[in-house]
């Protein structure tokens, strides 16, 4: 098990200095350098220079890809050209309304799949199984971009349910129009996760629930409840975990969709409106951070994971 | 997960004594897998929506139908669905029909042509290292698990932001980020049938490596890679309308029915107080509908040509 997490160790330590290396060269090996964007039309031969050599762009790109490291281990991710806020300040306000979209949304999440992947898996091919079973399927085909609008137009626009674009309010300020505010995005960001888990503990449970070691627990007389919770679930559970790093991926695209869609002042708002800004440090700043924390949250899942199926170390 | 349901077909039984526990066990065979495999018809409605998708989008030009870029301002501004214009129009007086016919065609172009850069950027170096093994397969292998840690949408967004947005460039930088996952797709797929003696007959017939992929290999890890490929397609589309909707896809006034869900979604509420629902619905309706029709199509596929999940 220790040389297991040490091969992983190992790897995320070449993982993390690759989207490093990404982040930087992304920013500089394209066409466009930054200096033209800062400027604008006001180029002249010794404005050039002097953005030039505040930058560092006059020194050698491997030179400045290591001051950038350096800087970006004492915590300075540079700062924006247009607000002069710094890059870690931005993240700092951003990060925690990404982070509380994530929480909710799955939370919401365990609470509907797996009460659903129990029901299902419990008289599979009947009629409960197959509804949920064929719901899922179409909604694999619903990506945030497609219902977070859908539900925004209904619920917000229409109906008034919930609040519409424009009208975040911190934790902070106020608790209960802050839970009411990401309400809505949660619910959009956990359809995504539902089906995933659903599909992944459904197949598992019900291919568990064929093993001798639950007729054993049958015939000892338990009652299905207890075989489902006490038996089932812990070995069904091991696909679902092994999920949970790609789910986390394609969670960060959706919570830039809502943020957007919402006007949430997150992570993936301040990257697109930096974006637009030609912002480039922001740029850069961003995508390392996020990067970083996906392959961070990936490599605690299969941290994880060992200690639920010790075998998958063994292999 | 399917049900397996007895099969109906009856075999021409043998009529030799000798053969009745042969007949037992091909008896057996046919219960447990029915000879008689259909994809059904639902698998041929959503090829034939398919179809129909990628029709209209390439004969758009043919079609009556409205400029999709330039709006007719003598209609309705937000109008609704009505004999002018059959799904409304938008704030630009623009026709959402046309807009979303002409639109299909960046999704359609960026899926079909990032997954086919994909297949030949991740599937023939995979089908190669899978085959050989040693130490190339070792760090292509440990390669792309690296590339695949590397948040797509995030990567994606900071290249098209410094680069560009055109057509082409979106399809080139998806489908390269795309090839890690074809590549372990493929390689898992070919390893399993690199092993088998088939292979190694051709081999000591004298084969050479190149026929013994292309001839040997490659026609068995076809289903695979059809039925993945098509998850991959749905995949990129995907990926592409999100790009889209934050407004780093191709630019307006070019349509796509990502940026057409993006641009709805800031108009909900008219002028008049009223709700534009036809905005928002037709786009992500037509997104559903084509998204829904290729996964049905993969899953068909994977259980008619019984391709087992594949580890990756």
């Amino acid at each position: 098990m220790g040389r297991y997490i040490a091969k992983r160790g190992v790897l995320l330590v070449i993982i993390i200095l690759f989207v490093s290396i990404a982040s930087f060269f992304l920013v500089h090996l394209l066409p466009g350098n930054p200096t033209d964007t800062i400027l604008g039309p006001n180029q002249t031969p010794e404005n050039v220079a002097t953005v030039n050599r505040e930058l560092g762009l006059n020194k050698p790109l491997i030179a400045q890809y290591f001051i950038w490291m350096g800087h970006v281990f004492q915590g300075n991710l540079g700062q924006s050209f247009t607000t002069h806020q710094t890059t870690a300040s931005i993240i700092r306000q951003s990060f925690p309304i990404d982070l509380e979209l994530i929480i909710f949304s799955q939370i919401i999440a365990f609470a509907i799949a797996f009460p659903m992947a129990m029901a299902a898996a419990k008289r599979p091919n009947r009629l409960f199984d197959q509804a949920s079973n064929s719901t899922t399927f179409a909604m694999l085909a619903l990506p945030p971009f497609v219902i977070a609008p859908v539900l925004v137009l209904l619920f917000a626009v229409h109906w008034h349910i919930f609040p519409g674009p424009a009208s975040y309010v911190p934790i902070t300020e106020n608790f209960w129009s802050n839970i009411h505010t990401m309400l809505l995005p949660s619910i959009v960001l956990a359809l995504g996760s539902i089906v995933v888990y659903f599909r992944l503990l459904r197949n598992d449970l019900i291919s568990t629930l064929q093993e001798d070691f639950i007729t054993m627990a049958r015939s000892k007389g338990l009652s299905d409840r207890r075989i489902m919770w006490r038996h089932a679930l812990r070995p069904s559970s091991v696909s679902l975990l092994a999920s949970a790093g790609v789910t986390i991926g394609s969670l960060i695209a959706g919570t830039f969709i809502v943020e957007l869609l919402l006007q949430m002042p997150g992570l993936g708002y301040q990257l697109i409106s930096s974006v637009n800004q030609d912002d480039y440090t922001v740029v850069q700043g961003i995508t390392l951070f996020v990067a970083v924390a996906i392959v961070l949250i990936n490599f605690i899942f299969d941290f994880l994971f060992t200690i639920v199926d010790p075998r998958i170390a063994r292999e | 997960m399917s049900s397996v349901t007895a099969g109906t077909g009856r075999l021409v039984h043998p009529t030799n004594e000798a053969f009745a526990d042969i007949r037992g066990e091909i008896e057996a065979e046919a219960a447990a897998h029915p000879t008689k495999k259909r994809l059904g018809v639902f698998f041929w409605i959503c090829v034939s929506f398919i179809v129909l998708v990628a029709a209209l989008a390439t004969f758009a030009n043919l079609l009556p139908l409205p400029n999709p870029d330039l709006g007719n301002y003598n209609s309705v501004q937000n109008g609704g669905p009505g004999w002018g214009h059959l799904l409304g129009t938008d704030d630009l007086y623009r026709d959402i029909l046309s807009r979303l016919i002409y639109g299909a065609r960046v999704s359609l172009v960026v899926g079909f042509g990032g997954a086919l850069l994909g297949l030949i950027l991740g599937g023939i170096p995979a089908m190669i290292s899978a085959y050989r093994r040693g130490r190339v397969d070792t760090a292509l292998n440990t390669g792309s698990y690296v590339l695949l840690a590397f948040p797509a949408i995030v990567a994606v967004i900071a290249i098209v932001s410094f680069w560009g947005h055109s057509m082409f460039k979106i399809t080139l930088i998806i489908g390269v980020f795309g090839a890690p996952l074809i590549f372990r797709i493929v390689r898992a797929s070919t390893l399993s049938y690199a092993t088998r003696d088939f292979v190694l007959a051709a081999k000591a017939l004298g084969a050479s490596d190149t026929r013994i992929l292309v001839r040997e290999l490659l026609p068995n890890i076809m289903p695979t890679i059809v039925s993945f490929g098509l998850i991959v397609v749905a995949t990129i589309i995907v990926l592409e309308g999100s790009l889209a909707f934050l407004g780093l896809s191709v630019q307006p006034p070019t349509p796509s029915w990502g940026n057409m869900l993006n641009e709805g979604s800031s108009l909900l509420t008219g002028a008049k107080g009223q709700t534009n629902f036809w905005l928002v619905i037709f786009p992500a309706s037509a997104m559903f509908l084509l998204l829904f029709c290729l996964n049905v199509v993969a899953d068909k596929l994977r259980t008619y040509f019984d391709v087992t999940e594949i580890k990756l």
